[in-house]
């Protein structure tokens, strides 16, 4: 210590003291990451506005009201090609939504089935959904979308040919056509029914649950309350003389006219991501299954639950909160993978303000900026939903 | 307990009837002919070194394993694949892990009125009295609101038997339920089981605890390499121990 006295003056002594301690370092650490992270902030900044100056351009979301002089094939909401920039990004968005949440639940359905058989002792079973998982999870997701495009355009035959398994349905390499239904003014008794149907419902599982708490008895909730839900506006359609009717599309020059159509595009995004998704997911949920103790299982059968019971109350619940942290990542992943849209001509955000806007207005600033936003603000959004989720289900420890 | 207490409780009907039961993993054959009956009240606890198919025994009772050959009747029905059978059989046989086995993600009330409320369809309030009153006979009413890891592994080892009870069993098994605590509270959950003993539940205890065994067996029954070697009084069978093996065995595990 003598030394040390000697060889330091005291300011620095004093400076060398707060280092040394492990409180005061992380502290220390901390603060001059931050100042770090704004003088690099800050130098990209200003770096860009010198750049854009020399280039006499400036910053500015002028253009988003501007026409964007350019069609999209798909839109949800009226869209021309008189329409704004402003307009187009919102056809974008609703397109990335439609494909990402039709997405998320089928790779969702296809990851829990797929990760169940996986652990089917039934081998062909086995190694067919090992086979799936394996080419799922190792071939380039791009490769896929593509695959499933191509197959969509080369295999199916052109409409004047199409495939038709059921009447009014059409399949062609120019999109899945179905008949589309049209309400008649009377068809509000539907929605009422349907609106009936579900308070009754939630009613009748309220008043099971009392049921069960003073008597004992098990009413089979499930199955009464989706019989409620479906036979109830069905029970209203033929009552109201029914209302909807079916708009069926119609071959008329080179291809189909009325109806609905899922076009080849968004089919082979949808199938190709979901595809992708859930080989991952189907892994999640053999590993949620697997990670669970098989103690428990024993547990539950020596109290004498049945095999579908201690799925539902004892395994599934644990198995749930072991699959959603992770399960987070791949639903955020595949939002982001629905941006190689643009590969097959999907019109998505990418395709639309992050694409033909950015190109047609040299905006390419601006257009990113707001592509980055949009992905952000879902993500995020996205990410908040499922933490709640996983914050619910997790376990007390002490 | 006194001998005189012990064969009170022990009535003539027959609970479990183990014919020529035989059973292999593979190759290996763990249960080798085992022939044992169990009286309603009795309690019989069974040793032997590691390996030599205690567990496995007493996991055929319940149909946690299957046996493969001979048969087993409990209370009258015969465990065959039938699966009526082995859930009518597993609702009468209680049984406490080495592990516990407590549902985390559940409380201590609701591991113990679950089974009650979905397999017994008793209601709700009933349910939760009658694991309330367990709760109290194992002496951690004051646990019932928590889950199961914020407690002590006694606490949760009696958790589990009160939540056995809750099905009100005919027999209870035991896999070693003291192997995986720490000594201080090995004691607690002896005390509870010996209590059990007293109130004459029928009971099967695969333990190492040769305090236990003394104190509250009808029989012990030796084990090794899947057969049953021996079988006796307590206290003829720690006295006199007839067979080479056993003789071996208690002098390894009573030597400290």
């Amino acid at each position: 210590m003598t030394t040390a006295t000697a060889i330091f003056p005291n300011p620095l002594r004093w400076a060398l003291g707060l280092w040394r301690d492990q409180k005061h370092r992380g502290t220390i650490i901390q603060i001059m990451a931050l100042v770090a992270l704004l003088l690099f902030i800050g130098i990209i900044i200003r770096n860009t506005a010198i750049n854009l100056q020399a280039l006499g351009l400036e910053i500015g979301y002028d253009f988003l009201t501007e026409p964007a002089n350019y069609d999209i094939n798909q839109h949800l909401i009226d869209y021309n090609s008189l329409s704004s920039h402003l307009r187009a990004t919102a056809v974008g968005v609703i397109n990335t939504a439609l494909v990402s949440v039709c997405g998320i639940i089928l790779a969702t359905v296809i990851g829990l089935f797929a990760g169940i058989l996986r652990l089917s002792k039934n081998w062909l079973v086995n190694r067919i959904m090992y086979a799936y998982v394996e080419f799922g999870r190792n071939v380039p997701v791009l490769l896929q979308i593509l695959l499933f495009h191509a197959l969509i355009i080369h295999t199916l035959p052109h409409p004047r040919a199409s495939l038709s398994p059921m009447d009014g349905v059409f399949l062609s390499n120019r999109g899945f056509y179905v008949p589309q239904p049209v309400l008649e003014p009377a068809a509000w008794a539907i929605l009422a029914a349907l609106v009936i149907a579900a308070a009754l419902a939630w009613w009748f599982a309220g008043h099971a649950k009392r049921v069960q708490e003073n008597t004992g008895r098990h009413y089979p909730v499930f199955t009464i309350n989706a019989a409620l839900i479906i036979g109830l506006p069905l029970l209203a359609f033929f009552l109201a003389g029914r209302p909807i009717g079916l708009d069926f599309p119609q071959l008329k020059g080179f291809n189909y006219q009325g109806g609905m159509v899922l076009r080849p595009e968004f089919t082979a995004l949808w199938f190709a991501l979901s595809f992708y998704a859930g080989a991952y997911i189907a892994e999640l949920v053999r590993a949620g299954i697997l990670a669970i103790n098989r103690g428990q299982t024993e547990a539950a059968y020596s109290l004498g639950l049945k095999p579908n019971w201690t799925m539902r109350l004892v395994i599934l619940p644990q198995a749930m909160r072991v699959m959603v942290p992770p399960l987070i990542s791949q639903y955020l992943g595949l939002i982001k993978d629905s941006s190689l849209a643009i590969v097959i001509g999907y019109m998505d955000i990418v395709a639309t303000i992050g694409g033909i806007s950015l190109n047609q207005t040299g905006r390419a600033l601006e257009c990113m900026s707001i592509t980055l936003f949009i992905y952000l603000s879902i993500s995020l959004g996205v990410s908040t939903v499922m933490n709640w989720y996983n914050r619910r289900v997790s376990l007390v420890e002490r | 307990m006194s001998a005189q207490e012990k064969s009170m409780s022990v009535s003539d009907e027959m609970m479990i009837e183990m014919n020529g039961v035989h059973k292999w993993y593979g190759q290996f054959h763990v249960l080798k002919n085992i022939n044992l009956t169990v009286k309603r009240g009795e309690r019989i606890v069974i040793c032997g070194p590691s390996g030599s198919g205690k567990s496995t025994l007493i996991r055929c009772i319940n149909r946690l394993e299957e046996h493969q050959q001979g048969e087993i009747i409990v209370e009258g029905t015969e465990l065959t694949g039938n699966l009526k059978h082995i859930e009518q059989i597993r609702r009468e046989v209680g049984m406490v892990f080495q592990h516990f086995n407590l549902f985390p993600h559940l409380t201590v009330m609701e591991n113990c009125t679950l089974a009650p409320i979905w397999v017994r369809h008793m209601p709700k309030q009933e349910a939760e009295e009658v694991a309330m009153n367990y709760l109290r006979q194992v002496q951690i009413p004051e646990q019932a609101e928590k889950f199961p890891g914020q407690l002590s592994g006694g606490q949760q080892q009696r958790a589990a038997i009160a939540r056995s009870l809750c099905m009100r069993p005919k027999v209870m098994l035991f896999d070693e339920p003291t192997s995986a605590l720490d000594p201080e509270m090995i004691k607690e959950v002896l005390d509870i089981m010996i209590e059990l003993a007293r109130d004459g539940m029928t009971m099967i205890c695969v333990t190492h605890e040769m305090g236990f065994a003394k104190t509250v067996a009808n029989r012990v029954i030796f084990m090794d390499d899947g057969e049953i070697i021996e079988q006796n009084e307590p206290e003829e069978f720690f006295a006199n121990p007839k067979n080479e093996r056993t003789q071996l065995f208690l002098s390894q595990i009573l030597q400290h």
